[in-house]
């Protein structure tokens, strides 16, 4: 199977009479304002988290809502404020968009308490994504940490559907608790279908559970990385980026084919409101995904 | 848009400065500073009243004309029998042709460094960019300039012209307007001055006169070839932000701050969004939901404002610093932290 990515063709005009632009930087203006979207069901995960579906309710701009992974979107909640989430479901479901949420402050504490059927807003996507279309041909290690994992759902997706064109393809997933890990009703699925490896592993596994014990980092002594052929996408806490890019670097890895998301707060997603800067570049803009050489060279980034 | 031709010099009678103000206020929304206590602030002017263009410089700065310092965005319903509730409608606003009388220039000239960021080709910022179209910028040279002003040194000056659309200039009796775009242009004929003169020599000899009068200096020049990680890395910023008790004064003040903080107000069942100036000094300005703030320290916010102004803006624009050396933030500040010392420092500054 060959890669979604719409190439520009002469034949298909005009229906694409546009090229693709995937950075997004140039359809901002339509972005401004929310579509009007329902939540059309909550999955709680763990005490903390849930995953909420939201779908447009438009059916023309539900079909052109397009983002690739790694992109995010602001949800935006009447009455409460906007909070920037990244996309966890398949860039290419186009019934609804999968948001995992943790309970933290004022809005993600309101959207705990919602029910199916609310009426939200969706701005986006904005962003950068993982540069899937570079990997294609590599094997990939996708490292998260916590939370981490909610970016790193949606390019999993997007390589079990197009599996034929990655090599190998290495989870490493840390917990604090094995109660704490997110998704892991998917792992055997992914796993067995799709043959991701898939290593987990968890700082306090408590009593009677049979696993890892450790930190991220102890998942490298048991995988080999080809480090001429691998790319490598980090997501987690700030700390995690430092000592997870060491150890890659370590094995060989070269910083420009490692890719972090950060994470910053947001307000604006236009890179008007200024707050997520890092030196003179934008989170919302120039990120979240970053390669590791570029972090390595913006002050305050990590 | 600077008019083609040799710039076109107005005299306007001080006498008859009441009738016009009248005249203009017909066609134009006006403001102007007015005096409050012991300071000036722009603010809309009802009629009959006049600008106080006796005035060093507003304590605020006039960028709240353009940029509210707490703006409507949004409206909503929340009231669920409602049509269309939970969803975000525009709210309406006033972006008729209004008119600032008295303006400095090196207000003025701040308009267009926050331009760069808020109209840009990727996204223009839909408020301020048609409430910065929609507004003449009339300005007033400064003949005496404050002890505070390091314009000139600034990519500025007290007679400084872009930016401005009219730039008047207190000569005794009269005004001399000097009318530098079409927008200007029109501003003068709903205003009916047409008295030409040829007064380009009295106007030089102010201006040079006027620059005389700025007694303090920055050194901007090599700001550019640093290295940013060095003087992100430097030893000074320690010692520089020592006594900051990040009040936000600073940012409030500038002309040339931009940062906002988007807010959700409701009321009953109908809610607005807002928007609203926010300041890098306070550490909510970053803090994560997780808790993690990358710029935890009193320190760090006090480096990013200040490389924010005098490197990572010259970075990226490259068009000189973030600043038009109005001295706000010089003389309010409440521990005499100035960034005339800072940028000299920075700029000097050899690792």
């Amino acid at each position: 199977m060959s890669l979604k990515i719409p190439r520009y063709d002469i034949n298909l005009e005009p229906s694409m009479s546009k090229h693709p632009d995937f950075n997004r930087k140039s359809i901002l203006m339509h972005t401004q304002s929310g579509f009007k979207s329902e939540i059309i069901a909550i999955v709680p995960l763990t005490a903390h988290e849930k995953l909420f579906h939201i779908r447009i309710c438009d059916p023309c701009e539900r079909e052109n809502f397009a983002f690739l992974p790694g992109q995010f979107v602001m949800l935006e909640l009447p009455g409460c404020g906007e909070v920037p989430i990244s996309i966890s479901s398949s860039s290419s479901n186009k019934e609804f968009i999968a948001l995992c949420i943790r309970k933290v402050g004022k809005v993600t504490g309101m959207l705990h308490r919602l029910k199916p059927g609310t009426i939200v807003g969706i701005r986006g996507p904005f962003g950068t994504h993982f540069p899937m279309e570079k990997m294609v041909g590599h094997n990939i290690l996708l490292i998260a940490g916590g939370l981490g994992i909610v970016p790193l759902r949606s390019p999993i997706y997007w390589v079990n559907e197009h599996r034929s064109d990655y090599g190998d393809i290495t989870v490493m997933y840390g917990a604090k608790e094995p109660g704490q890990i997110l998704f892991g009703y998917q792992f055997e699925e992914w796993r067995r279908i799709y043959g991701l490896n898939i290593l987990t592993i968890v700082q306090n596994a408590g009593k009677g559970r049979q696993g890892k014990e450790g930190i991220i980092t102890d998942l490298f002594d048991d995988i080999d990385i080809d480090s001429d052929n691998t790319f490598a996408v980090v997501c987690g806490p700030p700390v995690m980026f430092k000592f997870v890019c060491a150890h890659l670097s370590k094995s060989g890895l070269p910083r420009q084919r490692m890719f972090v998301s950060l994470e910053r707060r947001m307000h604006c997603g236009m890179g008007k409101c200024c707050r997520c800067n890092v030196g003179s570049t934008f989170t919302c803009l120039d990120g979240p995904v970053f390669d590791y050489w570029t972090v390595m060279n913006l002050k305050e980034a990590i | 848009m600077n008019l083609g031709y040799t710039m076109k010099v107005v005299r306007i009678d001080k006498k008859n400065w009441v009738g016009d103000i009248e005249n203009l206020s017909r066609s134009y929304r006006l403001f102007g500073p007015v005096k409050d206590d012991n300071f000036h602030r722009f603010e809309e002017l009802d009629k009959d009243k006049l600008p106080d263009l006796d005035y060093f410089n507003t304590r605020l700065s006039p960028k709240s004309i353009v940029y509210p310092q707490s703006e409507t965005m949004f409206e909503y319903c929340l009231d669920e029998r409602k049509k269309d509730h939970h969803v975000m409608k525009e709210a309406s606003k006033d972006y008729s042709q209004r008119a600032v009388i008295g303006i400095r220039p090196c207000d003025a000239a701040a308009f267009l460094l926050v331009k760069r960021n808020f109209d840009t080709p990727e996204c223009k910022d839909p408020y301020w960019v048609k409430a910065y179209e929609a507004t003449t910028f009339v300005g007033l040279a400064c003949n005496n300039p404050h002890s505070a002003c390091f314009c000139t040194t600034a990519g500025c000056g007290p007679f400084h012209e872009d930016g401005l659309d009219i730039l008047l200039i207190d000569a005794g009796n009269h005004y001399f307007a000097k009318i530098i775009t079409s927008k200007g242009e029109n501003l003068l004929k709903a205003a009916g001055w047409d008295t030409k003169v040829d007064a380009g020599k009295e106007i030089e000899s102010m201006k040079q006169n006027a620059e005389t009068g700025i007694t303090s200096f920055i050194a901007t020049n090599k700001l550019k070839d640093k290295i940013t990680a060095d003087l992100f890395d430097a030893p000074f910023w320690e010692d520089m932000a020592f006594a900051c008790i990040n009040c936000g004064t600073c940012t409030y003040a500038c002309p040339t701050c931009w940062c906002f903080d988007i807010q959700d107000e409701v009321h009953g069942c109908s809610g607005t969004r807002m928007r609203n100036w926010d300041s890098c000094m306070y550490p909510l300005f970053t803090l994560h939901g997780s808790g993690y703030n990358p710029r935890n320290t009193g320190m760090q916010r006090v480096r990013q404002r200040f490389m924010h102004k005098l490197k990572y803006y010259v970075d990226k624009y490259d068009n000189g610093i973030q600043c038009v050396g109005c001295g706000r933030c010089v003389s309010l500040c409440p521990v005499n932290i100035d960034i005339r010392k800072i940028c000299n420092t920075m700029n000097s500054y050899e690792k």
